[in-house]
């Protein structure tokens, strides 16, 4: 019990200070290092909590796909972004404030939902299936549409990210099939009469 | 001293909140702000994924699955629309981005 709770302290210690590393930053590839370092943190916290499977995906979808979409963005964009930090310490105190007033609200809630919800803790029964097999039993039934939702969702951002970074340049010789297809006998052959004796062009006979 | 539900709900609270704190800080960078929205929606995550596991409910992280979802194409397609703009007028600071103010 007293593993878990160092466990906890650490984690969530090292996720909140990475958090704040990823908006204080001066580097860009900095904050998206530190963004992946939050990301390993929350998996953790998400394995305490006995969600093995969402914290493994955690892993595989941010670490693996979108911390590298981003880190590949920062290095694609040649940005100037010392310029970008500038007006940092204009916007602190209205931005210290909002967060100030939304923290309380959000503590004040988290403590009045720990007691709304405290009969309900029950220990974890022994014997139970696992996180996964759990998740895939609601998964692929009671969730089915919302499962093929999400799929769908995912089909339309690919398809967007496709199209809006497409570019067609001039003057890149590729293949065009319907070109090619398309293109008749009387434009491909053409046919010379030619005498004997002399070439095509006339000159050397 | 044991780790009660309030814990992850504090974790989750800060993380949304220096996420917030992050869109309002770093108002010239959109990578930035980007990322922001990405810690919002972990917090997000923690909070979901805490209340399944303390009311042993798995619904709870069926929908952290869908928001995981949610979250991934968003960074996908906001990034494609930052290196689309970048490319039309080479640069990304966010108080240029007024073409459709009219």
């Amino acid at each position: 019990m007293i593993l878990s709770a160092i466990a906890f302290y650490v984690l969530a210690a090292i996720a909140v200070v990475s958090a704040f590393a990823v908006i204080s930053a001066r580097n860009p590839v900095h904050s998206v290092l530190f963004l992946i370092l939050t990301f390993f943190s929350g998996a953790g916290l998400f394995v305490l909590m006995g969600a093995e499977f969402l914290a493994m995906l955690l892993v595989v979808v941010y670490v693996g796909a979108v911390a590298v979409l981003f880190l590949f963005v920062v290095m694609m964009l040649d940005v100037d972004f010392v310029e970008l930090k500038q007006g940092f310490l204009n916007y602190l105190p209205v931005g210290a404030l909002v967060a100030i007033a939304l923290f309380v609200e959000l503590a004040l809630v988290a403590g009045a939902a720990s007691q709304a919800a405290g009969p309900h803790r029950a220990p974890h029964a022994a014997g139970e299936v696992t996180n996964a097999e759990a998740i895939g039993r609601v998964l692929y039934t009671d969730y089915m549409l919302l499962f093929q939702l999400a799929g769908l969702v995912l089909f339309v951002a690919m398809i967007g990210a496709i199209v809006l970074t497409l570019r067609h340049r001039e003057g890149v010789r590729k293949q065009d099939i319907a070109r090619q297809v398309g293109r008749t006998r009387a434009q491909a052959v053409e046919l010379k009469d030619v005498r004997p004796g002399q070439g095509l062009g006339g000159g050397l006979g | 001293m044991e780790i009660g539900l309030v814990h992850y709900l504090i974790v989750a609270a800060a993380l949304f909140t220096i996420g917030v704190f992050g869109i309002f800080v770093n108002r010239k960078n959109v990578i930035i702000i980007l990322m922001s929205i990405e810690l919002v929606l972990l917090s997000v995550n923690i909070n979901l994924v805490a209340f399944s596991a303390f009311l042993h409910d798995i619904s709870g992280q069926i929908f952290a699955l869908m928001v995981l979802t949610v979250a991934a194409a968003e960074a996908a397609v906001g990034l494609a629309i930052l290196v689309a703009y970048f490319r039309n007028r080479g640069g990304i600071a966010v108080e240029d981005i007024n073409l459709m103010k009219g």
